[in-house]
């Protein structure tokens, strides 16, 4: 039974939300639109779990002296203080101007965030020099649409092909050879053509996934017991 | 649709603010084509203006394919309502439910407005609208109400017929194919270099003794790449088990969390080694997007994992996690059906699963004939889809629009 309720519940609530994607009418999309107000209800209790098993680790990790105890101890008090404060300080305004909460949003939270995010463009970097090492056919390929792409899009590129391409002894049409329309050739005809095939092919998996969820079929999720 | 009689006030004009707009009218009439596109927009404060011509022609439809949540309304605009001109700024529409009011308004709109959906009625409930125009010079209300307006559920949403269309076949090509698989008619399934490397990653961890790294995407378990995630998750943890590895498994949100645990207790079961599992070994993290990043490049960095697996719905940090276990040395494999993110992973990993990829790896790992059965559904139905899209551009070519029409869904 510990199996069999769980998939007859899959079953019948996956069959139903299919079936109020395509019919509006109150008697299905009420307790359609109620089922995913549940789910952010369990979702909000499955935060207390997640919580949780943080300090559960972490104060393990503390206990034990195990390496880089140090960070996990941040991570306790950090945790602690903002609950407390959230909780007991600033209440139900936490979100007004002058409160702590407020205050640690925007001067530690949001900037290790930017901080966070600020490091992207040396990976970037990183990799982009990696990506466009040509060591092969496919590899030359791409690093060519790619410099075209960078120069298509930037006034740099259009200026380079007037100056490399504007000579009397060059024919006429290879004169007006302009970087932009090749670079938005590429972005629409090719770039497009092969992300919509990943697309339909992923929106299949995502429908053969759900079925096989639905079906009963996939049910590895509901772990090992029986 | 019934029209009640209005009660409408009459138009009251000033007959000295009468013969100064008149001059002004004339005047404006006669001037030269260019001076009159120069009129400035701003109010001329320096002008008496009449009261505008109501809006007339009030018209209300109930919504089509909705659950009763919406009524449109459609009127003629006021005749003083011209582009340029100052004597309309805009449309009061109110509602009652009795002719006779008491009468609420429902929204405030800009002048040269001509429909309005009012999405906020109660279903199967009677309305009577109005609209009355603003200027200048005074509101001057509809020259009827109209109404009874009822919103009504409908019970197909007749525009998503060609969903159902394309749900029907892609349901029974499914069904066809596991039904023949079980009966012995296993499909072909080409080989995944992308999943064939797990295998080989977890096996370089054993030999180093190091662990494995598993990341499920940063997404809740309602994307549904963060369920194919965890289902591969049951697989790696049935191969760790096998060698005797250990597995890291930062989660990012609650209940993936709960479901990672159980994908990884699973799997040490089914591998006969149920004792062998540490509860440790998933771990909550955080949903924010960089709080997760910055704990899981301090777990690459710290406790250095020979393979990393990612596998479900990856954003911004898919780069910043790459790279960095691509700076650790590490075996990595990586999944997604993010297109915007696969070309990082395939920059910065050993292998990429793109796309319908992850989703079949499920199966591809496992080889129940009934997952395998599915693939090929999905297989057929995208045989069906490219056999439509050709037809499409052939109809449309022609300047047959029916089909088009048929599959265009709201």
């Amino acid at each position: 039974m510990k199996r069999e309720i769980p998939l007859f519940l899959t079953a019948v609530i996956g069959l139903f939300m299919i079936v109020s994607f395509f019919v509006p009418h109150q008697w299905v999309s009420v307790p359609a639109d109620f089922l995913q107000q549940c789910a952010v209800i369990v979702v909000a209790f499955g935060y207390v779990l997640g919580g949780a098993n943080v300090l559960r680790v972490s104060l393990e990790g503390i206990s034990r002296r195990e390496r880089d105890w140090p960070y996990k101890l941040v991570l306790v008090l950090s945790l602690l203080f903002t609950v407390i404060v959230g909780l007991f300080v600033d209440k139900q305004r936490w979100q007004d101007p002058g409160t702590i909460s407020l205050w640690l949003y925007d001067n530690v939270y949001s900037s290790m965030q930017a901080t966070m995010f600020a490091l992207l463009a040396f990976y970037i970097a990183s990799a982009a020099f990696r990506a466009f090492r040509v060591r092969s056919t496919e590899a030359a390929l791409l690093a060519i649409a790619a410099l075209i792409v960078m120069l298509g899009r930037v006034p740099i590129g259009d200026a380079a092909m007037t100056a490399i391409f504007h000579h009397a002894w060059i024919p006429h049409a290879l004169r007006e050879l302009k970087m932009s329309p090749i670079e938005e050739w590429i972005m629409n005809v090719p770039q497009s053509a092969a992300k919509r095939a990943v697309l339909i092919g992923a929106a299949m998996g995502v429908m053969a996934t759900g079925l096989r969820v639905i079906l009963g079929i996939e049910r590895s999720y509901l772990g090992g017991g029986d | 649709m019934q029209a009640y009689r209005p009660d409408a006030r009459a138009r009251g004009v000033a007959s000295s603010g009468m013969l100064w707009s008149c001059a002004l009218l004339l005047a404006c009439a006669c001037a030269p084509a260019v001076s009159r596109a120069a009129l400035p927009d701003a109010l001329d404060t320096t002008r008496t203006y009449l009261a505008p011509a109501p809006a007339t022609g009030l018209e209300f439809h109930d919504v089509e394919n909705d659950a009763g949540r919406g009524i449109d309304l459609h009127w003629k605009l006021s005749a003083d309502d011209r582009a340029r001109s100052q004597a309309v700024t805009g449309y009061v529409l109110e509602r009652a439910q009795t002719p006779g009011g008491p009468w609420a308004v429902v929204d405030t709109l800009p002048r040269l407005t001509d429909s309005k959906t009012d999405d906020s009625v109660v279903r199967d409930t009677p309305y009577f609208y109005r609209v009355s125009v603003l200027g200048p010079g005074g509101p001057t209300r509809s020259l009827a109400a109209a109404g009874p307006a009822i919103a009504r559920s409908s019970w197909f949403n007749t525009t998503r017929a060609s969903v159902v269309a394309f749900v029907l076949l892609f349901f029974g090509f499914v069904l066809y194919y596991i039904y023949s698989a079980q009966s012995g008619h296993r499909p072909f399934v080409r080989r995944l270099a992308g999943i064939d490397a797990i295998e080989e990653a977890i096996g370089r961890a054993t030999e180093m003794g190091r662990p494995v790294l598993f990341i499920p995407g940063v997404q809740d378990i309602d994307e549904i790449q963060t369920v194919a995630g965890l289902v591969i998750l049951e697989s790696v943890a049935r191969l760790t088990a096998k060698y005797q590895t250990p597995i890291l498994v930062p989660v990012s949100y609650p209940i993936p969390f709960t479901i990672a645990q159980e994908m990884v207790k699973s799997g040490y079961l089914h591998a006969g080694r149920p004792e062998a599992y540490d509860p440790d070994s998933v771990r909550f993290v955080s949903p924010e997007q960089f709080a997760y990043v910055a704990a899981i490049t301090g777990i690459m960095l710290r406790d250095r994992p020979a393979a990393h697996i990612f596998m479900g719905s990856f954003f911004g940090e898919s780069l910043m996690l790459a790279e960095t276990g691509f700076s650790t040395g590490a075996i990595q494999v990586a999944g997604t059906a993010n297109v915007h993110q696969l070309p990082f992973f395939v920059v910065a990993c050993d292998y990429t699963l793109i796309g319908e990829e992850l989703y079949a790896a499920s199966a591809y790992l496992s080889g129940d004939a009934k997952l395998v059965g599915s693939l090929k559904g999905a297989d057929a139905l995208k045989v069906s889809i490219v056999i439509v899209i050709v037809v499409g551009c052939l109809l449309e070519t022609f300047g047959v629009h029916a089909f088009t029409a048929w599959m265009t869904t709201q």
